[in-house]
C-alpha cells in the first residue's frame, strides 16, 4: 500500500500532466488495450485532465466481455447438470448468455461457487470427490500460468474430477486485428502491464514497427497511466514508433520464463471467436491434446447449444475502439449493470460498465 | 479378564426418548413443552424484564412523556456467516441493526421485538451464545426485548438462525429528521471508516485467501445521535450506511432530497486494512457494508459542533467532513477525485463480484 501510494500522488500526477499539456501540439488517439486501465482512468477521471487533442480509446482487454457467447452458454449448460459443481470467478456470474446468467443457473439449484482462485476450485474438488468440478478457466496471457498452476496441482494430487472450459485470449493478435481494419482509428498502444508482466514485451517490437505505431507497456495506478500516455505522446509528437516501458518496476523484456515454459507445455494456439467481434486467427489457448481429458469442452456432451446475441448491443464496437459506450442506443436504457445486453456492461474491466458508474454526468444522460 | 461379556441390566429396561438438549430438533418449533422449555430457559432466562414477566401474547408499551410526538417503526432481517466474526455475532447485529435504523429518526428507541427461525440440528450452545449476545446488547443500548417469537425449519430450508428484529422509537414532533431534508448548502459529515463491517465478515469466512485483522465496527449509535443533536439540533439527515456501503446510501438520500451530495476522496476515511482487502479484490470501500457508522447531514453553521461532539464520542473518533449538499444535478452523487476530476458514484448495481485479474 505504502509502494501503491506513490503511484497515487496527485502532486506527482499534476506534474505528468503538466508536461503533457506542454507537449501535445496535434490531435492524437492512443487506444489503452486493458480494461483494468479503462476503469482505473475513469475512476480517477484523469481523462478529463488531458490535453483536449489527447484521446482515448477503450480496447478489447477485458476477459469477460471478449468471452464468446458459445463458451457462456456452454458454462450455462455444463452448471445446470446434475453433480457438477461449476466454479468461476465471480465477475462472470453475471454475463448474460442466449438464455439467463450463472446467477440464475444457481437460483435454479445449480451448484455455482465462486472463487478467489481456481486453487480454490482445485481444493474444491478434493473435497467433493464424487462430484465433477469444473473451473471457467478465463482470461488474457496474465491468467495462464495461475489457471494451468491449478490443473498441474490437480493432476499431481490424482485427482480425475476437475476439469477447464477453457477461455484463453491473446493480446498480439487482437492489436493486428485492430490496426489492420480499414475503420482503424488509433494511432498507439497503452498495453496491459499485466499481460507483459507474464509474456514479457519481446512480441510487440515486430508490431510497431509493421503499423508504425508507439506501444508502451503501462501499469494501472493514475502515476502509471500518465507516465505510459506521456511516453507514448512524446513519440508521437516526434514521429517514432518503439515499444517503450513505463511500468519497468513490474515488466522486464523477457517476461516470466517459467509460466511461459508452463504455458507452451500445456497450451495451444488455435483460432478463436472473440465476442461481438468475430473470428481473430490464432488468437486464443486452448488445452494440448495430451490433456484433453481435463478439457470440459471434451469431457461434457454439449452439442445441443444454439446461441443468440442481442442485435442492439455493439460492444464488439466499442471494444475495437470504433465507438464509445454512450453512442449505443441501448447505454443506460435497455441495458445497465443490472439488466446488461453485453458482457461490456458487466465486468469490473467492462468499457460500458466503466462509463455507466463513474461517467454518466458528462455525457449529459 | 473373568468378566462377563454380557451387558449389565439392572431392573427393567424402558426405551426412554431423548431429551434433546444438545441440537434444535423440529420439537422445539411444535407449541409443546419442547417449545415451552426452551423458551423459558434459554430465551426467557437471558431476556427477562417486567413486559416479558407479564408472559401474555403481546407486550405492553408505554410513551414515555405527554409531549406532542410519534413512533418510528423499523424491521429488519439478519442473516449472517459466519455467525460469529472479530468485532461481533449476528445476535449484537440483530439488535445494533434495528436500534441504529430506529435511532435515526433522532428520537428514544423504546422497545425491540425479536423472533426467531432455528435450522433443525442448530447446537442449543450457540442459540444460547446468540441470546446472551443480544440479552448482552439490548443491556448496553438500554431497551428491554418486549415479544418474540420462535419457529424450527428443516434441516437444510434454513442457514443455521435467521433473526428477525423490529424497534419502536417515540419521536418528538419538533424533529423533522430524514433523508428528504437533505438542503442544498448543508455539510455532510460521516463518524469513521468505511467498509469494517463488511471485510471483517469476508475475513471471518476465510474467503480472502490472507489475513486481514481488521474488527467489525458493530455499534448502537443512539447514543452517538444524541450527542450530535445536542450540539446541532437543526441536523436534516442521519443514516447509517448498512448494506450497500457509504456510497448506496448517499445516492438514496440526494433521490430522496433531489439534491445533489459532492463528496471529496481525499476526504473518506477507510482503514489501511480494509484499503488492502479491497485493492487486492478490486472492491471499493465506498460499496462495503458498516454497522456502526452514521451519516450526518446538517446545516453549514452546525457542522463544526456536530464535528467536535462526534469527535468526542467513543463511536466518532475519526468523524470528518466528507462534502457538501448542492442544487445542480439532483438526484446524484458526485466526486471530486484526488486528481481534480469529478466522477460519478453510483448505487450498487447488485452482488458486489470480486474481479479477476
Amino acid at each position: 500500500m505504502e509502494l501503491l501510494k506513490e503511484f497515487r500522488n496527485p502532486i506527482h500526477a499534476r506534474t505528468l500532466l503538466d508536461e503533457l499539456h506542454r507537449i501535445t501540439t496535434r490531435p492524437w488517439v492512443i487506444m489503452e488495450i486493458c480494461g483494468g486501465q479503462t476503469h482505473a482512468i475513469m475512476q480517477s477521471g484523469i481523462d478529463q485532465l488531458l490535453p483536449p487533442q489527447i484521446e482515448l480509446v477503450h480496447g478489447p482487454g477485458c476477459p469477460v466481455c471478449v468471452t464468446p457467447l458459445e463458451l457462456i452458454d456452454k458454462a450455462l449448460a455444463i452448471a445446470s447438470m446434475p453433480d457438477v459443481i461449476f466454479t468461476s470467478f465471480g465477475d462472470m456470474l453475471r454475463v448474460p448468455g442466449s438464455h439467463g446468467d450463472l446467477f440464475s443457473i444457481r437460483a435454479a439449484g445449480g451448484d455455482v461457487r465462486t472463487v478467489y482462485t481456481p486453487l480454490d476450485a482445485v481444493k474444491i474438488a478434493r473435497d467433493n470427490p464424487d462430484k465433477e468440478v469444473v473451473f471457467f478457466a478465463i482470461g488474457f496471457e496474465t491468467t495462464a500460468p495461475v489457471n494451468l498452476m491449478s490443473l498441474k496441482q490437480a493432476i499431481n494430487l490424482g485427482l480425475t474430477n476437475y476439469s477447464l472450459l477453457v477461455s484463453q485470449s491473446l493480446v498480439p493478435p487482437a492489436m493486428h486485428a485492430i490496426l489492420s481494419s480499414p475503420q482503424n482509428r488509433v494511432q498507439a498502444f497503452l498495453s496491459a502491464g499485466h499481460v507483459n508482466t507474464i509474456m514479457g514485451m519481446w512480441e510487440y517490437p515486430p508490431i510497431a514497427q509493421q503499423y508504425h505505431i508507439p506501444i508502451v507497456v503501462t501499469g494501472f495506478e493514475p502515476v502509471d497511466l500518465l507516465n505510459g500516455i506521456l511516453q507514448t505522446v512524446r513519440q508521437l509528437e516526434a514521429g517514432r514508433y518503439a515499444v517503450e516501458n513505463a511500468y519497468s518496476r513490474v515488466v522486464t523484456l523477457e517476461g516470466n520464463q517459467p509460466a511461459q515454459r508452463m504455458i507452451e507445455e500445456m497450451y495451444e494456439v488455435h483460432d478463436r471467436q472473440w465476442r461481438g467481434i468475430g473470428m481473430i486467427p490464432q488468437s486464443g489457448w486452448r488445452l494440448r491434446p495430451a490433456y484433453a481429458q481435463y478439457d470440459a469442452e471434451k469431457r461434457f456432451s454439449l452439442s445441443h447449444i444454439v446461441t443468440q446475441e442481442s442485435d442492439i448491443c455493439i460492444a464488439g464496437q466499442i471494444l475495437q475502439g470504433l465507438k464509445k459506450p454512450h453512442q449505443c442506443p441501448a447505454f443506460g436504457k435497455e441495458c445497465t449493470p443490472r439488466n446488461p445486453l453485453g458482457a461490456t456492461m458487466v465486468s469490473s474491466e467492462g468499457a460500458c460498465a466503466a462509463y455507466y458508474n463513474f461517467a454518466r454526468i458528462r455525457e449529459g444522460q | 479378564m473373568t468378566e462377563s461379556t454380557y451387558p449389565v441390566i439392572e431392573g427393567a429396561v424402558c426405551p426412554l426418548p431423548l431429551s434433546h438438549d444438545q441440537t434444535i430438533v423440529m420439537g422445539h418449533g411444535a407449541g409443546g413443552k419442547m417449545s415451552q422449555e426452551l423458551i423459558r430457559d434459554l430465551f426467557q432466562s437471558r431476556l427477562m424484564n417486567p413486559i416479558l414477566a407479564e408472559n401474555n401474547d403481546f407486550g405492553r408499551l408505554s410513551i414515555p412523556t405527554n409531549q406532542p410526538g410519534h413512533l418510528a417503526v423499523s424491521t429488519d432481517m439478519h442473516m449472517v456467516t459466519p455467525l460469529f466474526f472479530p468485532g461481533g455475532d449476528i445476535g449484537s447485529l440483530a439488535i445494533c441493526g434495528t436500534v441504529n435504523d430506529i435511532a435515526m429518526s433522532g428520537g428514544i428507541p423504546l422497545a425491540i421485538t425479536a423472533s426467531f427461525i432455528l435450522e433443525e440440528g442448530l447446537a442449543i450452545n450457540t442459540l444460547a451464545a446468540i441470546v446472551d449476545s443480544m440479552a448482552e446488547t439490548a443491556r448496553q443500548v438500554g431497551i428491554p426485548i418486549i415479544a418474540g417469537d420462535t419457529k424450527v425449519a428443516e434441516k437444510g430450508n434454513a442457514d443455521k438462525i435467521f433473526i428477525n428484529t423490529t424497534g419502536i422509537a417515540w419521536v418528538p414532533d419538533s424533529r423533522r429528521i430524514g433523508g428528504q431534508y437533505a438542503h442544498p448548502g448543508d455539510i455532510i459529515l460521516l463518524s469513521g471508516t468505511m467498509g469494517d463491517h463488511g471485510i471483517a465478515v469476508l475475513a471471518a469466512r476465510g474467503e480472502l485467501g490472507f489475513q486481514a485483522d481488521v474488527q467489525s465496527d458493530i455499534a448502537p449509535l443512539h447514543g452517538l445521535i444524541g450527542t450530535v443533536l445536542q450540539a446541532a439540533p437543526h441536523t436534516h439527515v442521519l443514516r447509517d450506511p448498512t448494506r450497500g456501503g457509504v456510497g448506496t446510501t448517499l445516492n438514496e438520500i440526494a433521490r430522496q432530497s433531489r439534491t445533489s451530495l459532492w463528496i471529496e476522496e481525499s476526504l473518506l476515511p477507510v482503514h489501511p486494512t480494509v484499503q488492502a482487502a479491497c485493492e487486492m479484490l478490486g472492491f471499493d470501500p465506498l460499496y462495503i457494508a458498516n454497522e456502526g457508522k452514521l451519516i450526518v447531514i446538517c446545516p453549514p453553521e452546525e457542522a463544526e459542533q456536530a464535528l467536535t461532539a462526534m469527535r468526542q464520542h467513543a463511536y466518532g473518533k475519526q468523524a470528518v467532513v466528507i462534502g457538501e449538499v448542492k442544487a445542480e444535478d439532483p438526484g446524484r452523487v458526485l466526486m471530486r477525485t484526488s486528481y481534480g476530476a469529478t466522477r460519478l458514484v453510483d448505487t450498487l448495481a447488485g452482488e458486489i463480484l470480486p474481479r479477476i485479474c
